[in-house]
């Protein structure tokens, strides 16, 4: 298989599968989720507005004053490599470029003419700049998990496999970007991509689908607290 | 007069010491090599000896031969070219019939293993009459041919990938030189068409040295297809500024900026276009406001298309889209079903 080959095999098959796994992968789990029964609150609600636990949203964004000491660590490096892979992942040409052909092939409307502005973009230095830190940042925290024995302990396969893949995409990023290696663009552009997508058909099965989880869960629990008078 | 080296030859063409001098030089850089080198490449073109070359066309446009012969007025580069003995070029010779085919013959015969074959055009497999030369189809030819040459020059994308003809729904079985000849080197110089100083150069190369260039993994010449035309456009700050032509005819575009959202290709594909340009270094495309084709890469006609940007992908259609939706809720509801089920059995037995 010649390297343009590969290239093509990326852009082409395997993305195509690879966002169907992932559209399918993600709808099974909410749907899933969703359609739950849910259990019956018998008792009488100690607050009327509900709805206004959805702060917890907010309150569990940010680190909680008595367990700083704790928690800085993990807070600090979670916020930088999740700003810095969704700066990247959002606000890179080439990707923007990709999110609108999905969006014009979905929808048959060009973004700037739906939204009435064109997707923002960043220059490629600062988006490496980011993807470095970011990586810096992955690094830091799996070290930490090693290290850690209560972490260790309680870590699994899936911890390390959906670390593994949210870094190979920044790291293969950053490779192609260089030309790392003397190795060919479209070689590294290729494995780009793959990882990209082993990511994406990962994504639904493991701890990553939090992405989409977690704002919810958090609220949810937020209007259960609520309901019952719990301190927020 | 005949004469017997690349010296005698170009001195009676009237090209003077110096200018012979400065072209070595500009030579020796074109072919990545130390500026230095320039007076052993002058003193080892000197005594030169004028290679036997014969040049096979196949399934080609002419565009190759065009490129070479027609680009530019008469340079050092031109006259090293017609430097070589040229003995057999069917769109050049003014032989033709039984003549030509007789003077390609005669010529095999006396420089058997040591001609330089040079071949443009890529070679039908499907049907011996699809491509036909005196009766002799094309595949014939060239494995006759290549028995006795010491090298062999793939010109052009369709003799290196086979191009043109080789892209889908490929009629013909169109193959490049390297799907026939398995037992001698092989130099491809892809480009549709490539560019004149790069076959010069690696004649040059071949003259100078008795050797072939070092190629790179899909058999190019290092010293051209080394690097991306993205590497070395001089648009490229545009690129990494992140401003970007959106239209042909934007302010963008007028300004000057990056063409990579209107589907250049210049991040694959490898050649020296925004180097060495084109039409005597005037220009290159580029530069006249249009994106890189890739014309220098493997399946360049069927890698998605000339004006969609490299970024983009097959990611699916609507169609599969809402199929990937359909079964994804599916799945999601059958597993919210079973889950509801186990929860009622767990009540009934509580």
């Amino acid at each position: 298989m010649s390297e343009m080959t590969l290239l093509e095999f990326a852009r082409g098959p395997a993305l195509t599968w690879a966002v169907s796994i992932f559209v399918a992968g993600v709808l099974w789990r909410l749907v899933g989720v969703l359609l739950l029964r849910t259990k019956k609150d018998l008792s009488e609600p100690r607050n009327a507005a509900t709805w206004k636990g959805l702060r917890l949203i907010a309150l569990r964004s940010w680190p909680r004053r008595e367990f700083l000491g704790g928690t800085v660590f993990g807070e600090v490096m979670g916020y930088t490599f999740h700003v810095g892979f969704l700066v990247a992942l959002f606000f890179l040409v080439p990707h923007v470029l990709f999110f609108e052909s999905v969006f014009e092939g979905l929808l048959g409307f060009d973004f700037s003419d739906v939204f009435g502005f064109a997707w923002p973009t960043l220059p490629t230095g600062v988006i490496t700049f980011l993807s470095a830190v970011s990586l810096a940042a992955l690094v830091a925290v799996l070290i930490h998990r090693l290290t850690n024995p209560v972490k260790r302990l309680i870590s699994n396969f899936d911890d390390y496999l959906s670390w593994l893949l949210t870094a190979a995409p920044l790291a293969t990023g950053m490779l192609a970007y260089a030309h790392a290696g003397g190795a060919r663009y479209e070689t590294l552009l290729a494995v780009h991509i793959l990882a990209v997508q082993a990511l994406m058909i990962w994504f639904p099965f493991g701890k990553l689908m939090h992405a989409f989880t977690i704002f919810a869960a958090r609220g949810a629990q937020g209007m259960i607290f609520e309901r019952k008078g719990a301190s927020l | 007069m005949k004469h017997t080296t690349v010296g005698e030859y170009l001195r009676a063409r009237g090209v003077s010491r110096r200018d012979f001098l400065r072209f070595c030089g500009t030579a020796a850089s074109a072919m990545a090599l130390p500026v230095a080198m320039a007076p052993r490449i002058a003193a080892a073109l000197e005594r030169a000896r004028r290679p036997s070359v014969i040049w096979l066309p196949f399934q080609e446009c002419t565009g190759c031969t065009e490129s070479i012969t027609r680009s530019h007025g008469p340079t050092i580069e031109g006259m090293i070219f017609e430097a070589i003995s040229l003995d057999y070029q069917h769109t050049l010779q003014a032989a033709a019939g039984t003549a030509a085919e007789h003077a390609r013959e005669q010529a095999m015969k006396d420089n058997w293993g040591k001609y330089l074959l040079i071949v443009d055009g890529s070679i039908p497999t499907g049907n011996p009459g699809y491509g036909t030369i005196a009766g002799v189809s094309n595949l014939d030819m060239l494995q006759e041919a290549a028995k006795g040459a010491a090298a062999i020059v793939a010109l052009g994308s369709c003799a290196a990938f086979g191009g043109i003809p080789m892209a889908r729904p490929d009629p013909t079985g169109a193959v490049p030189v390297s799907a026939i000849v398995k037992d001698k080197p092989i130099v491809n110089v892809p480009g549709c068409p490539p560019i004149p100083v790069v076959i010069t150069g690696v004649l040059m190369q071949y003259l100078t040295f008795g050797k072939l260039p070092e190629l790179d993994a899909l058999g190019r010449p290092k010293a051209f297809y080394g690097q991306t035309v993205h590497d070395r456009c001089y648009r490229r700050p545009f690129y990494e500024r992140g401003e970007f032509a959106e239209t042909f005819d934007d302010e963008g575009a007028r300004k000057g900026w990056c063409l990579y959202k209107l589907g250049c290709k210049g991040p694959t594909t490898y050649n020296a276009c925004a180097t060495v340009k084109w039409n005597d270094g005037v220009s290159f495309p580029i530069e006249a406001g249009h994106g890189c084709i890739g014309c220098s890469e493997p399946r360049f006609w069927d890698a998605g298309g000339f004006y969609r940007a490299l970024s983009t992908g097959d990611w699916g259609t609507a169609k599969t889209v809402g199929t990937a939706v359909g079964v994804g809720v599916a799945l999601g509801a059958a597993a919210a079903l079973s889950a509801r089920r186990r929860q009622q059995e767990l009540e009934k037995k509580a």
